[in-house]
């Protein structure tokens, strides 16, 4: 394992944990930068995908894997903010200010959602929240005047500065400037005060208040910074799939959006963008490795379902820190080899603990 | 539910599959003081006809509700359970042609042992995880679910004769009424009349009700905790096999009628997650106010409007109707 | 004791949880400085004082004063600044955070910046968590946790994590420490040393301290004075020594002299 030498307290605020991690990290951004240089056409366009997913991994994970509170509509909000931004376009509005009204006009929404389910624990914040994903969705569909309804709205190519962003090319550059924002964002949240205000109330109600949290307050700030973020996600959805319709944010893309961050690893940001990975992989997996499948599987209707049912199984069972956890402990082991203890992460047979009381 | 029917000008749900020109006895041409009485025997319909709607639901609810008391766990495959149990039953007496009654209490028994099974294999393996993660779990198997069933029994919807398809039950007055929804509404007061005795008589169900409240307690009193609890899965299992029966001959079977599910953990959270009373009367109001909004509401607005009086139960009671509040000692 | 030697003062408070009285009628005064303990047998309505302190109950009559100000209605966050910290019996530390990251949640109270400029990460916002972490280590030399620093609670031991608790409620720079059963759990080495640290607190940081105890010789070592309690109810209040020998306290403690047998009737 690599020894950290710390000098000083600003080093440990810093956004990599250590010299190499910065030298990782950029030559990561250097090859996403080159990519489209270097791949095809459907490929780039994947990638845009992935990165859409992420910037919504992303906002969904502070939700849920930071401060605790499990949202099944994010999917309007991810509708709100493709919606808002496609608008403001047909309207005229430049990108420039189309982008992030639309992360506000969401940010709203999240705030008017979150409170009224400030009292609302676990399971019932969970039924409030799918209730109001569908309470949007069926508005998006009815508001015919607004939103196009079932005829769907086209959504105009957007241009900064008179720079045009078209193509398969453009949308994946700009996925993936909104994801490294968005990164940026929340690696200051978590850094910050505000961070630990969401871990302690996702660990401890009552003792974050006794430390001055005001509960209220804080909760209502994660709704609206999360689905602020997925209403940006959802302003490049737009612009990834060129045309909306309103059915495609219903309970599914909610369960989706739920299952990447639970696949990719609860509490990380590398999760959100594992489980971005996966998820929008999986598909193409699933009809890659059709033909070859035994007895003929390959071929039976709701194959790809019945494997997403059979993954999220096997990851509860067996990995329930996702992917995030095996990348944790892979890491670990090539960091103490030949010296890495088995027991080392050993998950211990615990008794259920009630969540009925927090 | 299904077979939605345009008479008067208005859409009316009825709760029949049949093509009989009456739906439930109501007149198609009122006029005068005839239309005031008519009217009157109208909403009774709509009421009954949301009763048992509700029954299903509150059954299927119950399901859920017995499992989160005992073991906190929150079941999404409820609903796919409630559809194994009619696949099951539509296998025993629609494809094997056995007498009703004996199918019915097959499909009860198989049903019942899939879900012991299911919780001595898989469920078991995930205690002391958050309660998230189990969710993520049985909503993973609820998608398993419905694929088997579609390999298996095909994605065509099927359905089988019951002693009460196509019967009416005149109650005099006016008032004559689909012996589906009747038997419906008198299945589920026997059911529940049974389980409250079933809880609150016999050892194995007070061994219930005490491993729910306190598991390290009753693992003290030398009950088998784990046993009991695949027990309780069983049970819930044939709750929803018998609601799937008493709804075949109103709907008809198909790998998809799992999605009942999600309307009835709306009923389930409505009354309150951990009330098996409140779970019945959480589901007859979603039951009865899907009716009263299919008849008196714009066409279309039925899921809007159930979708916004959940959201607006849950915020004035956070914790549903009959939930109680619990608060953490500390 | 004047009005102006109160520090804190529970006024003729009562808690009621139906037709429970966990709590009747409980009158006392905390002087500024002194270590103040409460004991009773369980059930007596200890914690549940603490948790009207602390705003999780609201007294179902009667009130609370603090530094002269009426806080028997505030909102439970706002406990923490006005400069109340309180322990809890069973530890209700953030499982997965770092012994840290719980420190500086409990510096909480003293931040101040606007949230926009956390989002930025604006250098005030810099400066201000590179001064809470200097709060925050000062306060783990204190209690000698630095081996512990970056470890998630959920994988320190009992013992420590009682230690962290009460390092965490020092970071809010208390001037009331509510310490909840602070012994429950440690060996008695583990004791005397948190004696030692209360004693420290009291003298080096001058905070004052009121106590939930069942341990009768980390009282005497430690207190200032003892109320003891009973069913909901004072039963004595004085020095440690005077409470201890108290007829009533040792009653409820021990039990009185049992009743003679009632008669049985004749076998048949």
């Amino acid at each position: 394992m690599r020894a950290m030498f710390r000098t000083s307290y600003a080093q440990d605020l810093l956004l990599a944990r250590s010299p190499a991690a910065w030298g990782w990290y950029g030559l990561l951004m250097l090859v996403l930068l080159a990519i489209p240089h270097m791949l095809g056409e459907f490929y780039v366009g994947e990638m845009a995908g992935v990165f859409v997913f992420a910037i919504a991994g992303v906002g969904l994970m502070l939700l849920i894997g930071y401060t605790g509170l499990v949202s099944l509509g994010h999917a309007a909000f991810l509708g709100i903010g493709a919606y808002t931004n496609a608008i403001l376009l047909t309207k005229g509005v430049p990108f420039i200010f189309s982008l992030p009204a639309a992360g506000l006009l969401t940010a709203l929404f999240g705030v008017l959602i979150g409170i009224p389910t400030l009292r609302m624990s676990g399971l019932y914040l969970a039924i409030a929240t799918l209730a109001f994903g569908s309470i949007v969705g069926i508005v998006l569909e009815k508001w015919h005047g607004l939103t196009g309804g079932f005829d769907g709205l086209a959504v105009p190519t957007p241009a900064i500065f008179g720079y045009v962003i078209e193509g398969r090319t453009g949308v994946y550059y700009l996925s993936l400037a909104i994801l490294v924002a968005v990164l940026l964002l929340a690696m200051n949240i978590l850094r910050s005060p505000l961070g630990r205000a969401m871990v302690a109330i996702r660990d401890s109600e009552i003792s974050a208040q006794s430390m001055g949290i005001h509960l209220a307050f804080y909760k209502t700030v994660a709704f609206a910074i999360s689905a602020g973020i997925t209403g940006l996600a959802g302003a490049a959805y737009g612009h990834y799939t060129n045309y909306l319709a309103p059915d495609g944010f219903g309970i599914l893309l909610s369960i989706q959006l739920v299952t990447i961050v639970f696949i990719g690893g609860l509490g990380s940001l590398h999760g959100a963008i594992f489980g971005a990975i996966f998820i929008s992989m999986l598909p193409q997996a699933i009809a890659l490795s059709r033909d070859s499948l035994p007895f003929g599987l390959g071929r039976l209707p709701g194959l790809e379902p019945s494997l997403f049912g059979i993954i999220l199984v096997l990851v509860i069972m067996f990995e329930p820190a996702g992917i995030n956890g095996r990348w944790l402990k892979a890491k670990r082991w090539f960091g103490e080899f030949p010296l890495h203890r088995r027991a080392a992460f050993r998950r211990q047979k615990s008794y259920a603990k009630s969540e009925r009381l927090r | 539910m299904r077979a939605e029917r345009v008479i008067d000008g208005h859409a009316s749900t009825c709760l029949t599959s049949t093509h009989n020109e009456r739906c439930d006895g109501i007149s198609s041409t009122p006029k005068g003081k005839r239309a005031g009485m008519d009217e009157l025997v109208r909403l009774v319909q709509l009421a009954i006809n949301g009763t048992a709607a509700g029954c299903i639901y509150g059954l299927v609810a119950l399901g859920f509700v017995l499992i989160y008391k005992a073991t906190e766990m929150v079941n999404f495959a409820q609903g796919e359970l409630m559809m194994l149990g009619a696949f099951f039953a539509y296998t025993f007496v629609g494809m094997w042609g056995m007498n009703y009654w004996v199918g019915f209490a097959l499909a009860i028994a198989a049903t019942a042992a899939f879900g012991y099974a299911l919780d001595a294999v898989v469920l078991r393996r995930v205690i002391g995880q958050p309660q998230f993660a189990v969710v993520m779990l049985t909503l993973g198997l609820a998608f398993i679910f419905r694929a088997v069933a579609g390999a298996v029994w095909g994605y065509d919807s099927v359905g089988f004769l019951t002693p009460f398809t196509n019967k009416v039950a005149d109650f005099g007055g006016g008032v004559i009424l689909g012996q589906d929804n009747v038997s419906i509404i008198v299945g589920t007061v026997i059911l529940c009349a049974v389980l409250y005795v079933f809880f609150s008589r016999t050892p194995l169900g007070i061994a219930m009700q005490a491993s729910s409240q306190n598991q390290l307690a009753a693992y003290y009193m030398g009950i088998p905790v784990r046993t009991v609890f695949s027990l309780i899965w069983a049970i819930s299992a044939g709750v929803s096999a018998v609601a799937a029966v008493l709804l075949v001959p109103v709907s008809m079977i198909d790998v998809n009628m799992g999605i009942l599910g999600f309307k009835a953990f709306a009923a389930a959270v409505l009354g309150g997650f951990g009330s098996i009373p409140g779970a019945l009367v959480g589901g007859i109001i979603v039951g009865i106010t899907e009716q009263f909004a299919g008849r008196f509401l714009p066409a279309g607005s039925m899921e809007l409007t159930s979708n916004i009086v959940l959201l607006a139960v849950l915020i004035v009671w956070p914790q549903g109707l009959f939930g109680q509040v619990i608060r953490k000692r500390v | 004791m004047s009005q102006d030697d109160s520090y804190f003062a529970a006024r003729d408070l009562s808690m009621r949880f139906g037709g429970i009285r966990a709590v009747e009628g409980v009158t006392f005064d905390v002087r500024k400085g002194e270590v103040f303990s409460i004991i009773g047998p369980n059930g007596a309505g200890k914690t549940t004082i603490f948790n009207m302190i602390s705003r999780i109950y609201t007294p179902s009559g009667g009130s609370l004063h603090f530094a002269g100000q009426d806080i028997t209605r505030i909102a439970p966050h706002r406990i923490a600044g006005l400069g109340i910290a309180r322990t809890f019996q069973n530890i209700e530390l953030f499982s997965h955070a770092t012994l840290l990251q719980n420190l500086l949640i409990g510096r909480h109270a003293h931040s101040h910046v606007p949230i926009l400029s956390q989002l930025a990460f604006l250098p005030s916002v810099r400066q201000a968590e590179i001064d809470h972490r200097r709060k925050a280590e000062e306060v783990i030399e204190f209690l000698g946790l630095q081996r512990y620093r970056d470890q998630l609670i959920a994988n320190l031991p009992y013992g420590v994590r009682k230690v962290v608790e009460l390092g965490r409620a020092l970071c809010i720079e208390p001037k009331l420490l509510l310490l909840d059963e602070p012994s429950s759990g440690l060996n008695v080495e583990e004791t005397e040393e948190m004696g030692f640290w209360i004693q420290d607190i009291q003298k080096d940081l001058g905070i004052t301290i009121i106590m939930v105890e069942h341990d009768m010789k980390l009282v005497s070592a430690v207190s200032n004075r003892v109320l003891a309690l009973n069913q909901g109810r004072i039963l004595s209040m004085g020095t440690s020594a005077q409470v201890q020998s108290d007829p009533e306290v040792i009653r409820a403690y021990i039990g009185g002299a049992p009743e003679p047998a009632p008669e049985k009737e004749a076998a048949i």
